[in-house]
């Protein structure tokens, strides 16, 4: 039923049950993945938010554009292939086949591994270059973004870590098939969120 | 196959069966136990910050008499009680409390969809308000630069808590923050997914929508105080400048420059608005049941009135800014913000509308949840209109920071929501305990804690026309304040005292009522949602025995023509003609008819 037809319902002028086996209004969906819809919207507010603040502050005078490390570029492909892995487990879990989906979902995980690596060794050689946290805000938005962003990575890394046990120790595809579709889209999520910044970080 | 219900097709539910007294009550997955801890812990911090309110009171009515607090403990004390009351205590208790008890038995469901991530949130909650106390035992104290921490102020040297105190209050939001978005996401979840059969959204009770909206606003509220906290945590540890700009320190430059406080003013009001009605909406949602229930009349326009919390819910992103009249902003930001301000108190007003037209030839019962409930519509309709008069810029900008926006925000969001949440213990006590509580001290702490605030309240509207500032230790000698205004600080403190007082009435009607109440029976009220008809009372883990309800009518089929009782609960089948016996109706039981 549409959103629009269940707000304008008359509540008191039908009885009876209503909706057949599930409540009208429920998602067709996992509970799980219902929540983790949530949190990618609450996750975009958070990015957004600062955003906003980002390009208030360009604003400012004492403003100075950002250095480009080339490494990001690296990095970005590493996060690019975690994601295509995690798709290609999502893909085998989904046709119920066993054959190559522990290397698919575990590396993807360790792909990310190598990006969060990768992240860090960029901040290191950027504070042997002397920019430092405090040098000026477009360094200080920079780690700020890229350490918030390898926080909701390491939160995904976790439940990845469960997946994968679960996954060695001989789970079924079936079974596992909500866990590692949940975790793909959370990736992918972490991917755009990372192109968007990346793209504004090297542009302003 | 059997209909096996979307809550029932989770074979997990039987591993979350306690087995010892600490899974039972201490980590416990069971939403009525973490409900009850979560409001418990609420109700304890809202004493400490309302000891500290008392603390103020007696600083500002008898300035010179009593050395209870110097300068700078009176600046703790007005930031700690501010963000204590609307952080740690009413939306703890309003969504962490009730809607955790709430939502599974309005909904028809057994528990939370996560109930191990329901559990997680109580404990990190009390975490958050270990940190938060922590800072009363730290190194220069508790941070005192008002519930809104505006930078700069509150890293300079001159405010109390500038080094560990404030650090401690961010962090402490933050992990508060982490708690709220682990309870919302169950909420939220709960009320899509787990709804018993037959339970469509707009046959649910006005309090879950309450919650439902409220709930969606925290979540996407609360990240822009998380952000705000961490840009300026970065700011203090690491001498970032996001918010700091070029400062002067008692004649040294500070290290930070060109950052933009004002930035932070947009960031803090984008949440500290929809914060207000995160508060307000489950309250609203509450009360209309509340007032439903005891007019024994379907509350009015019902699906206005969930219209109203979803427009409320909208708008209120839109209206951060009215906080900042007096920022300097760009003064075309005021009348954008005016404009929509004044729109937001249209589906306002319609729900005041709509309570008091629900009451207009109700069978009322005038019980104590009953005066509560009506109290909360005169608080609130007070608040109100105190609101339109700040919302027009003109107006606002003498009584900005004024004692008439202390007056206008503590009958808006202080005293309404106090008194619903009153109402609300006092409605559900019952079902919680299985007892009833003390009828006539309940309605003792009504007529305190009503007449005492108002006498609190109302005068200080006056003071902010006479241009008293808020968050002064001490006025000292001004032209432009007449020397009587301390008489009426000498009241209002008086009258504080005793509301203060006054609250022990609750206490000891609560725990007196727990072994020497009357029994209620499940269903004293004779109420027609789901929560009131559990095959238990208190409801047992699990909540519905065998098999979970089927709904087969909206919430609210009171005073029905031609049905047996008055009502009509919400899982008796429309063919069936309702029997006393299927209500758990108890008329000996009843005593709201009492002393009408
Ligand atoms: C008719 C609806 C309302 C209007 C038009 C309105 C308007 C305003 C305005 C313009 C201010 C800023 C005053 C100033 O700082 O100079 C204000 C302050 C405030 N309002 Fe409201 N308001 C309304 C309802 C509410 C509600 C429902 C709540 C809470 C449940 C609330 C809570 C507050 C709080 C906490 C403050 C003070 C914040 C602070 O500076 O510390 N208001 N209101
Ligand atoms: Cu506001």
């Amino acid at each position: 039923m549409s959103l629009y037809k269940q707000l304008t319902d008359k509540p008191w002028e039908r009885k009876g049950i209503l909706g057949g086996l599930n409540p009208e209004g429920a998602f067709e969906s996992p509970p799980e993945r219902v929540a983790l819809g949530f949190f990618l919207v609450i996750a975009s507010v958070i990015f957004s938010l600062l955003g906003v603040s980002y390009v208030i502050r360009m604003s400012l005078p004492d403003w100075e554009p950002l250095a480009d490390p080339s490494q990001l570029w690296l990095n970005t492909g590493l996060l690019f292939i975690s994601s295509v892995l995690f798709q290609w487990a999502r893909n085998t879990a989904k046709a119920g086949k066993q054959k190559n989906l522990i290397t698919a979902f575990v590396g993807g995980g360790v792909f990310a591994l190598l990006f969060i690596m990768g992240q860090m060794l960029t901040w290191d050689s950027l504070q042997e270059a002397g920019y430092l946290v405090t040098s000026n805000p477009a360094n200080s938005f920079f780690y700020l973004l890229t350490g918030l962003h390898i926080a909701h990575l390491l939160g995904g890394l976790w439940v990845w870590s469960k997946a994968s046990i679960r996954l060695l120790s001989g789970s079924k595809p079936e079974d596992m098939s909500l866990s590692i579709e949940l975790c793909t889209l959370y990736w992918h999520f972490l991917l755009i969120i990372w192109l968007v910044m990346f793209a504004i970080l090297s542009n302003t | 196959m059997a209909y096996v219900p979307l809550a029932d097709q989770d074979s997990e539910m039987e591993m979350h069966h306690p087995h010892s007294w600490v899974t039972k009550y201490v980590w416990s997955q069971d939403h009525k136990v973490i409900a009850i801890q979560y409001g418990g812990l609420a109700i304890a911090v809202g004493v400490v910050a309302l000891v500290l309110s008392l603390l103020m009171r007696m600083q500002l009515g008898f300035p010179e008499t009593f050395d209870l607090i110097d300068p700078s403990s009176y600046y703790q004390s007005v930031t700690m009680h501010g963000m204590i009351m609307v952080v740690y205590m009413l939306t703890a208790l309003l969504l962490g409390g009730f809607g955790n008890y709430l939502i599974p038995l309005m909904c028809g469901a057994r528990d939370m969809v996560f109930p191990f991530l329901n559990m997680l949130s109580v404990w990190v909650y009390a975490l958050s308000v270990i940190i938060l106390m922590a800072s009363f035992f730290v190194d220069g104290g508790p941070t005192g630069g008002g519930w809104t921490l505006y930078p700069p102020q509150t890293a300079m040297a001159g405010t109390p808590g500038h080094d560990m105190g404030i650090v401690l209050m961010l962090l402490s939001l933050a992990v508060f923050i982490v708690a709220f978005t682990m309870g919302g996401l169950n909420y939220v979840t709960t009320i899509l997914q787990y709804r018993c059969r037959g339970l469509t959204m707009m046959r649910l009770p006005l309090t879950v929508w309450g919650i439902f909206i409220a709930t969606i606003l925290g979540l996407f509220a609360f990240p822009a105080l998380l952000v705000s906290a961490i840009m300026m945590l970065f700011d203090m540890l690491l001498g970032t400048s996001f918010f700091m700009p070029a400062v002067i320190e008692s004649g040294t430059p500070l290290d930070h420059n060109g950052g933009s406080p004002i930035l932070f003013q947009h960031l803090f009001w984008f949440f500290g608005h929809p914060e207000v009605y995160i508060v307000a909406l489950p309250a609203f949602g509450l009360v209309s049941d509340v007032l439903s229930t005891h007019a024994r009349k379907n509350i009015f326009g019902y699906r206005m009135m969930v219209w109203a919390i979803i427009a409320i819910g909208g708008l209120s992103f839109i209206v951060w800014a009215h906080h900042m009249y007096v920022s300097g902003m760009n003064p075309y930001f005021g009348f954008f913000f005016a404009t929509t301000t004044l729109i937001i108190a249209v589906p306002t007003a319609l729900k005041v509308y709509n309570w008091v037209l629900t009451l207009w030839e109700g069978d009322i019962r005038l019980n104590a949840p009953m005066y509560f409930a009506i109290g909360f519509i005169f608080t609130f309709i007070h608040g109100g209109l105190t609101g339109l008069f700040l919302g027009n810029v003109v107006i606002d900008l003498p009584l900005s920071d004024t004692y008439f926006v202390v007056a206008h925000f503590h009958m808006v969001m202080g005293v309404s929501p106090v008194l619903v949440i009153f109402a609300a213990l006092y409605h559900w006590y019952p079902k919680v305990t299985g007892r009833m509580f003390h009828e006539g001290m309940a309605k003792a702490h009504f007529w305190c804690t009503f007449l005492g605030t108002y006498a609190i309240y109302l005068p200080m509207h006056y003071l902010g026309f006479l241009g008293v500032p808020r968050r002064y230790y001490a006025m000292g000698s001004t032209d432009f304040i007449p020397e009587t205004a301390q008489d009426l600080n000498v009241t209002i403190t008086y009258a504080a005292l005793f509301v203060g007082a006054a609250q022990l009435l609750f206490f000891i009607n609560i725990f007196w009522s727990l072994r020497n109440g009357e029994k209620s029976g499940p269903n004293p009220w004779g109420s027609a949602s789901l929560e009131w008809q559990t095959p238990d009372t208190p409801p047992v883990h699990g909540n519905w025995g065998d098999e979970l309800p089927t709904v087969y009518r909206w919430a609210y089929d009171y005073s029905v023509p031609g049905a047996h009782e008055d009502f009509i609960p919400q899982n008796v089948p429309e063919s069936v003609e309702p029997t006393a016996d299927e209500q758990h109706f108890d008329p000996s039981h009843d005593t709201s008819k009492a002393d009408v």
